[in-house]
């Protein structure tokens, strides 16, 4: 077994996991925060991904212990006081999800490609960019235009 | 995933320990090949050595005409590294397209090069910048470097610390990519030198090689033209539901020629 702590969404917590926990598994089964999706297990839809240290990371591919110590944000982690998020809310306006499933995911890899190319982001690097975020209902179209307009909307 | 136990060490030698004592111990570094693997139960190791907490495998060093990147070092930070970009663009701009963005933020370079997939990157460009693998016991030649389909002339205990590579006057890399994971289904790495033209095929066979059948013919011309003529021998092509061995041969020639006019 595995003592782990770490800050999510801004609060120390910490956990006793066997050493094959998922970072993954312990947000879900541990904290549960089940906004973190799994959508397969070959480490290619991006449904899981979260920010470690600043930065995108498919928390099906990393072991909770290995996240020990680190800052952890989620998709719970966005919204404050009830309001959404920018990137969230232009999901939402954009008609930027189906079922939702690859929502969370999407969503924390748009942040990550803000915070890289910053908010007038084009269009082809924002295709270019969500390779790793696999979606079945929308044809990314419609998302690609939400994280745009997410992008603005940050720098407003 | 069966179950294992884990240490993270801080030194090389507290790694090397580990492994010596450990049953069936297995280094991880950014563990995007690793931990698929073990999900699968393709590999399921008594010991996980996490080498993450080593700070002297991180990190880019320019020293005259030699870049050396440190083990641990993750593809986004060679991608974006200003050194890497001035002294061997070619080298940050395959790092920038290994993967997708979550999977460059863990993956690194040491373990792309001791995985030796037949379909990564980096070996092409290790094979054709005759690049040096540094490791705890030794110096290993990029050439002697990958011996066999997810084989190389690393030990059991052997850790590698750094890559070295040497600038060119002109390198290009181009892959014709899986479109789902963007693994290679062929990648060519072509560099001019003073040494003359030196290619890093990888992809197309169980390993990475030298196309020396090409560097031949662009020894002679460097030019799309030259490559032409080059008979490609489909019998050594790798074969699965992306490509059949003569589509990957016809790709090795088509990246070549890619790859050569993106030099000049
Ligand atoms: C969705 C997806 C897409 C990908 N696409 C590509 C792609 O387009 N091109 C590409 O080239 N790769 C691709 N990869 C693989 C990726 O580049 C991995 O980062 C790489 O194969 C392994 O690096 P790692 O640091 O994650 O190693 P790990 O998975 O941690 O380890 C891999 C192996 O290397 C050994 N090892 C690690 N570090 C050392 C060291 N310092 N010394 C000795 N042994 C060591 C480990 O013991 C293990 O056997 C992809 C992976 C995923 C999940
Ligand atoms: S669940 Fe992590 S990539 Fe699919
Ligand atoms: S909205 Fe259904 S998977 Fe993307």
């Amino acid at each position: 077994m595995q003592t782990v702590s770490m800050n999510v969404n801004g609060k120390s917590v910490s956990g006793e996991v066997e050493d094959r926990t998922l970072l993954v598994e312990f947000l879900r089964e541990n904290l549960r925060l089940t906004g973190t999706h799994v959508g397969c297990d070959t480490s290619q839809c991006g449904a899981c991904v979260v920010h470690v240290d600043g930065v995108s990371v498919k928390s099906c591919t990393m072991l909770a212990a290995q996240a020990d110590g680190s800052d952890v944000t989620t998709i719970e982690g966005l919204a404050s006081n009830g309001d959404l998020h920018p990137m969230q809310q232009a999901f939402k306006d954009n008609h930027g999800l189906q079922c939702g499933f690859c929502t969370p995911g999407m969503v924390m890899s748009a942040l990550d490609i803000v915070n890289r190319n910053g908010n007038n982001v084009d269009e082809a690097t924002v295709r270019k960019e969500l390779e790793g975020n696999i979606c079945r209902c929308t044809g990314y179209h419609n998302i690609v235009k939400a994280v745009q307009a997410g992008a603005k909307n940050m720098g407003a | 995933m069966y179950n294992f136990s884990y240490q993270k060490v801080s030194s090389i030698a507290d790694a090397v320990e580990a492994m010596q004592k450990a049953e069936d111990g297995k280094f991880v570094a950014g563990g995007q090949t690793m931990l698929p693997t073990m999900k699968h139960r393709l590999a399921s190791p008594s010991d996980i050595i996490d080498l993450g907490g080593i700070d002297e495998l991180s990190g880019i060093n320019v020293d005259g005409d030699t870049v050396t990147i440190g083990a641990m070092t993750n593809h986004a930070a060679v991608a974006a590294s200003s050194d890497v970009q001035s002294a061997i663009p070619a080298l940050a701009k395959l790092a920038g397209n290994i993967g997708d963005p979550a999977v460059r933020n863990r993956g690194t370079i040491g373990g792309s090069i001791a995985n030796n997939d037949p379909a990564a990157d980096y070996p092409a460009a290790v094979i054709a910048l005759g690049a040096t693998v540094n490791t705890n016991k030794r110096q290993i030649a990029g050439d002697e470097f990958f011996t066999g389909m997810f084989e190389t002339a690393l030990e059991e205990d052997e850790v590698i610390t750094s890559v070295s590579f040497s600038k060119a006057d002109a390198a290009a890399y181009m892959k014709f990519e899986n479109p789902a994971s963007r693994y290679a289904i062929v990648g060519v790495f072509v560099v001019k030198s003073g040494d003359g033209v030196k290619v890093g095929v990888t992809g197309a066979t169980p390993c990475a090689h030298r196309g020396m059948r090409l560097e031949e013919a662009l020894n002679g011309n460097f030019s799309a033209d030259a490559v032409d003529g080059v008979e490609i021998p489909v019998e050594k092509m790798n074969a699965d539901i992306h490509a059949s061995a003569e589509y990957r041969a016809h790709l090795v020639k088509v990246m070549t020629k890619r790859a050569v006019e993106a030099c000049s």
